[in-house]
């Protein structure tokens, strides 16, 4: 069981900069997030993208915006749980016990949702049957690419992680590459490779097709495309793979008893609490009059909820407004040393 | 102002009078419209915006700019004339137009 004061839901630049303000209160926290690293859409969306509208920042990238949060938190010492989703939340007395997909426990006096439109989930193929075999022979991710030695492998998409694979599997497994239309939004190296492995036979590129259906009883064992022009072909596969992006799922968030209106959760503006005591919202998954969804709003909305943690954390203490140029505790905290 | 329609997933149709300047997702969500999430606001980064557009209005539209294709790989079931309603943006050029809402988003 992990106890902190506060568990912080994703790990954006609007949860990373509440558990600044938390850090600076004197308050302890950890965040959960899906991914794998810190950074949230700034990360997976438009790492490389500049942003314009971070106060006193006239442009920097997603990648540096995460980047500078965190060695803004290094004195705090928090605690990053990736991979995992938030599943369950139970109240005990005036604790929240919270438990994740990996089965991490947590004992927090308060939680803050910093969820952004949801976790992260790999986009699936539109083909119902993909469903019965998806973790069969079916797969949105590779975790062991050895089970792909000397077998035919048909990928679909035209993104880096699609070619990526394309041209790394094409070393040990016959692969074929499906792709809706000529052009790729991957690296144009990695496009270049592609049409050279094509042209050695080394990979199957089908451009301007679609999958149409699989068939198989336990496992998929072949797979049709259709063309863009109708005409359609069965390729003998003994594994596929999609490679769409993420998409962004609510998911558990739904069952706690929110209030939640067109995939967001009202709070109010004094602290961002939502309709649930001890339960905080901010970023881009809250909602109330007036509501933008920029990063530097989300700072706000956390630094305001940092605080409405406070009295569930330390209900004998009383909070004193203080500046970080001043406050002895502050610094003591960000471990200035003078 | 002009009028977009939209035909949703459920057969109906909605023709909404839709500000100039907003997008064609813009007019979508302001008016509950079913089927258009566009969870990343408009920014072209998500693909949950993603219509069809009406065969005859498919070339009278403003060409899709860099990314808007790459975006649209990630669609649900793109077709020929799927457009992201998020980078259409209505104007008197745009009365008329029609819109098909796909039956998923992801």
């Amino acid at each position: 069981m992990n106890k902190t004061d506060v568990l912080i839901i994703g790990a954006g630049p609007t949860g990373l900069f509440c558990a600044h303000q938390l850090g600076i209160i004197g308050l302890s926290c950890e965040i959960v997030d899906n991914l794998d690293k810190a950074g949230g859409q700034c990360i997976e969306l438009y790492p490389d993208k500049p942003i314009y509208d971070i106060p006193a920042i006239p442009e920097c990238t997603g990648e540096e915006l995460t980047s500078n949060l965190l060695n803004q938190i290094k004195p705090f010492n928090v605690k990053f749980h990736f991979n995992e989703r938030v599943e369950k939340l139970n109240k005990i007395k005036d604790r929240w016990h919270v438990k994740t997909s990996g089965k991490k426990e947590f004992d927090v006096a308060s939680i803050v949702i910093a969820g952004g439109v949801g976790s992260f989930e790999p986009r699936k193929f539109p083909v119902k049957e993909c469903e019965k075999f998806e973790g069969k022979n079916l797969f949105y991710s590779i975790k062991d690419k050895s089970i792909f030695k000397n077998k035919e492998i048909s990928i679909f998409g035209g993104g880096d992680s699609a070619l990526d694979w394309a041209i790394e599997l094409s070393n040990i497994s016959k692969v074929n590459l499906i792709h809706r239309r000529d052009g790729f939004s991957g690296a144009e190296s990695s496009v270049q490779k592609v049409k050279e492995l094509n042209d050695k036979n080394k990979i199957n590129l089908y451009t301007k097709y679609q999958m149409k259906s699989l068939s198989g009883d336990n496992k998929i064992n072949a797979v049709t495309i259709r063309h863009e022009d109708g005409e359609t072909k069965e390729i003998k596969t003994d594994y596929v793979l999609g490679f769409f992006g993420l998409i962004m799922q609510l998911g558990p968030i739904l069952d706690w008893g929110l209030n939640i209106n067109k995939k967001t959760v009202e709070v109010n503006t004094e602290n961002f609490e939502t309709n649930i005591n001890g339960i905080f919202a901010i970023g881009d998954i809250c909602s109330y009059p007036g509501k933008l969804k920029l990063i530097l709003s989300g700072f706000h909305e956390g630094a305001l909820a940092a605080r409405g943690c406070f009295k569930y954390a330390k209900p004998d203490e009383k909070l004193r407004f203080e500046f970080t140029t001043t406050s002895k505790a502050a610094q003591e905290r960000l471990g200035i040393k003078k | 102002m002009p009028k977009i329609t939209y035909n949703t997933h459920d057969n109906k149709t909605h023709t909404i009078d839709v500000q100039k300047g907003l997008s064609v997702m813009e007019g979508a969500v302001q008016n509950d419209i079913p089927g258009i999430d566009a969870d990343c606001g408009g920014g072209m980064a998500c693909a949950t915006c993603h219509v069809y557009v009406n065969e005859e209005w498919l070339d009278k539209l403003p060409k899709k700019e860099d990314g808007e294709e790459d975006m649209l790989d990630m669609a649900f079931e793109p077709k020929k004339n799927s457009r992201l309603s998020c980078q259409l943006i209505v104007s008197d050029e745009l009365d008329g137009l029609i819109v098909n809402i796909p039956s998923k988003q992801c």
